[in-house]
């Protein structure tokens, strides 16, 4: 049976890209790209909801 | 689960002025999520701030909200309370307004135990007006007003409302998200005037003139300086050393200020 | 029935007059010589439901007057000199902010400590320009304990119809003087209460100019969330700094005192139709001069007596209008020529302006008035 991949929204507009959900990710499933962060391997998400809950620019929405 | 944090954020007021990697927006989380877990109504809930970036915090909240003038928060929310206490009142501020300009406020509102709770946010800094140092700054720290190394001590919040009389005094920090909506839920079902202070960062006014290289490694610090009370029940002052306890530091039952003024409402009325 | 008649000090008549007018806060600090309002209101208020509270100092008096009135109460505080020295800063805010409240501010010799049992009438400047900005200005200068207790009530209903802070301004001999007063009756003196909101919460703007220069308050607490910043701010309360909004804003509220001028002034004139020396004085002074205004009639001399009860905003076009008849102005003042200068101001030259200065804590007695009526040429 396939696995069911979370969604990771990121919204950009909100982003000011201070890298916490890039280097508090225990699985480096975000990048930077540019000056905002971007999913990069949504496969190795283990929907542990880091980067959601310390984004400080309410940018990250995780829904598993 | 995604947490729904635009229940409680006014329309249209995102993106926040904080700087990026600044730990506000965490802990506006934390306090967002505190809300909802103590089933808050928004309309029956003040937010009151003073002056500075953590005075900003209100403005984005949907609930009543007053950002008042520098230092002055714990008096004005006195207020509103005396006049409604069946609102909830939450107070929200930074180190130096609350601890400096506002230090005055700040103890009293400790010494009368009234039904409120304040969220300190230290960042050890006055970051809107450039990075000048505040009470909180430690000795030896660098700020635009400190070039050579800060002379001064400083002070430490948590214990200064304990010594003040606060009944419920926690400490949390920006690195530690998950544990601050606990900490802000405790405080705010404490009956009594609680305390909050969560030890943030503000790289962009501290980090970078105390050799911090990014946000990240102030985080990290946060991290490695907090140490859980229960934990430290077990380490040596040597341990200790540099450390800063987290958790419930104090928490009493102590007569509530506005019970205590009902009670003068009855015995003037009974009187007259 | 009759009426209920008391011997009270002007203090103790204000508090009730604050009473009357529905006042359900207070918030204070102990000063030398206003202490008897706020040892009043804390034996009356728990009384009638209301709360008192002594607060750590003046500043952290002021500001829970503005919570308890943002949260809904009439509110009042009392103060002098050096305790309204500390309260300018939020007496801007409650401007800036539009929040009712009222201010019983007792003068006593300055500055700073200066002399705190002696009558001064030296802080009717700081009313109007103790604050920094452009902002309203309402003060009240009563001249006897009935008035003090009147003009109290008077000072609620401006705050509350103009939505801003008034303040009543006794000097130290009117607030510690002793006289009859009569009580007024329920409902014999109108009681203004502000305009709460009738829209919606969701549609609700507390600075929503729709409604005229006066915006509707609601109540924290009464089902409306909103927003109040002491930084100049758009009608729905967030601050802004776009220079339209802030030019207007600014504009309105000097504008809904200003402009309102009419209602909110008063003033006595007392035989100066004919009059060729206006006495222009208010508070204690005033009873001197209307003295000397008697005596200088017995000598011959035509004087006539302008006592101000608001004294700002300043009834200038009438000042304007006496000076094209009258051969000159005296104002005696307990300052060094506050009140002269407006005055001078006022009457654009068309007749001397001579002032009795006094700051010795001694009161101006109508001797030295009528000597200076007879300056005049």
């Amino acid at each position: 049976m396939e696995k069911k991949l979370p969604t990771i929204e990121i919204i950009e507009k909100y982003c000011k890209g201070c890298h916490i959900c890039v280097e508090f990710c225990p699985t480096k499933v975000l990048e930077m790209k540019g000056f905002v962060a971007s999913v990069k391997n949504l496969e190795a998400c283990i929907k542990c909801m880091q980067c959601e809950l310390r984004c400080p620019d309410f940018a990250i929405k995780v829904t598993p | 689960m995604s947490f729904d944090y635009d229940k409680y954020i006014r329309p249209g007021k995102l993106p926040h002025i904080w700087c990026p990697g600044c730990g506000h927006g965490i802990v506006m989380k934390g306090l967002i999520r505190a809300i909802d877990a103590c089933g808050l109504k928004k309309e029956e809930t003040a937010i009151v701030s003073g002056i500075g970036c953590a005075s900003r915090l209100p403005g984005y909240m949907d609930c009543c909200t007053l950002h008042t003038a520098h230092g002055r928060a714990a008096a004005f929310a006195t207020g509103v309370k005396m006049a409604r206490p069946e609102m909830n009142v939450i107070l929200v501020g930074g180190d130096g307004d609350g601890t400096a300009i506002g230090g005055n406020h700040f103890i009293h509102a400790c010494r009368r135990n009234i039904n409120m709770t304040y969220i300190i946010l230290n960042n050890k800094i006055y970051g809107m007006t450039g990075g000048q140092f505040s009470p909180a700054t430690p000795t030896g720290a660098k700020a635009s007003t400190t070039p050579y190394g800060n002379p001064d001590p400083a002070f430490d919040i948590a214990k200064l409302a304990i010594g003040a009389g606060a009944t419920f005094v926690a400490r949390g920090t920006a690195f530690h998200a998950n544990q601050i909506d606990k900490l802000i839920t405790e405080a705010i079902q404490h009956k009594g005037f609680s305390v909050v202070e969560i030890l943030d960062d503000c790289p962009t006014t501290y980090g970078r003139r105390n050799k911090f290289k990014s946000v990240v490694e102030m985080m990290n610090h946060l991290k490695d300086i907090a140490v859980p009370v229960k934990a430290a029940e077990k380490m040596s002052p040597e341990q200790l050393q540099g450390k800063v306890l987290t958790g419930v530091l104090h928490k009493e039952e102590k007569p509530e200020y506005t019970e205590q003024y009902a009670q003068v409402i009855e015995r003037a009325q009974a009187a007259k | 029935m009759a009426k209920k008649v008391a011997f009270l000090q002007g203090n103790e008549a204000a508090a009730q007059g604050a009473l009357y007018a529905g006042c359900k806060f207070f918030a204070g600090y102990p000063i030398t010589p206003s202490t008897e309002v706020a040892e009043v209101m804390s034996v009356e208020l728990p009384k009638v439901g209301g709360k008192f509270i002594q607060m750590e100092d003046e500043i952290g008096a002021m500001a829970a007057l503005i919570g308890g009135s943002l949260a809904g109460s009439k509110a009042l505080t009392s103060t002098s000199g050096p305790g309204l020295s500390l309260k300018q800063e939020l007496i801007g805010y409650a401007c800036i902010a539009e929040v009712p409240c009222v201010i019983v501010n007792v003068m006593r010799g300055g500055p700073s400590t200066g002399m705190p049992t002696g009558p001064s009438q030296s802080d009717i400047m700081s009313a109007k320009w103790g604050t920094h900005g452009d902002h309203p200005a309402i003060c009240l200068v009563p001249a006897s304990v009935q008035e003090l207790y009147e003009e109290t009530i008077r000072a609620f209903n401006l705050a509350e119809k103009y939505r801003t802070p008034v303040m009543i301004m006794p000097d130290e001999i009117v607030a510690h003087m002793r006289e009859r007063i009569v009580f007024a009756e329920p409902g014999e003196i109108e009681v203004i209460d502000r305009t709460a909101p009738t829209v919606e919460p969701s549609k609700y703007k507390p600075y929503d100019t729709s409604f005229g220069d006066v915006p509707p308050l609601a109540a924290f607490g009464s089902g409306y969330k909103f927003h109040v910043t002491g930084l100049n701010k758009l009608p729905d309360g967030f601050p802004t700094t776009k220079a339209e909004y802030v030019q207007a804003e600014e504009e309105r509220q000097v504008r809904k005192v200003e402009g309102n001028a009419a209602d909110i002034m008063k003033w006595e004139e007392y035989l100066c139709d004919d009059a060729d020396i206006i006495v222009v004085a208010f508070g204690s002074t005033s009873r001197s001069a209307r003295f000397a205004v008697d005596e200088a009639r017995k000598q011959g001399i035509k004087a006539g007596l302008f006592r101000l009860i608001t004294f700002w905003p300043f009834p200038e076009a009438r000042l304007l209008e006496l000076s094209k008849k009258a051969k000159g102005f005296i104002t005696p003042e307990m300052n060094l020529g506050m009140s002269h200068g407006v005055v001078k101001a006022a009457v654009e030259g068309n007749a001397p302006v001579l002032g009795i200065f006094r700051v010795d804590g001694e009161p101006i007695n109508p001797g030295q008035i009528i000597d200076k009526m007879k300056e005049v040429k």
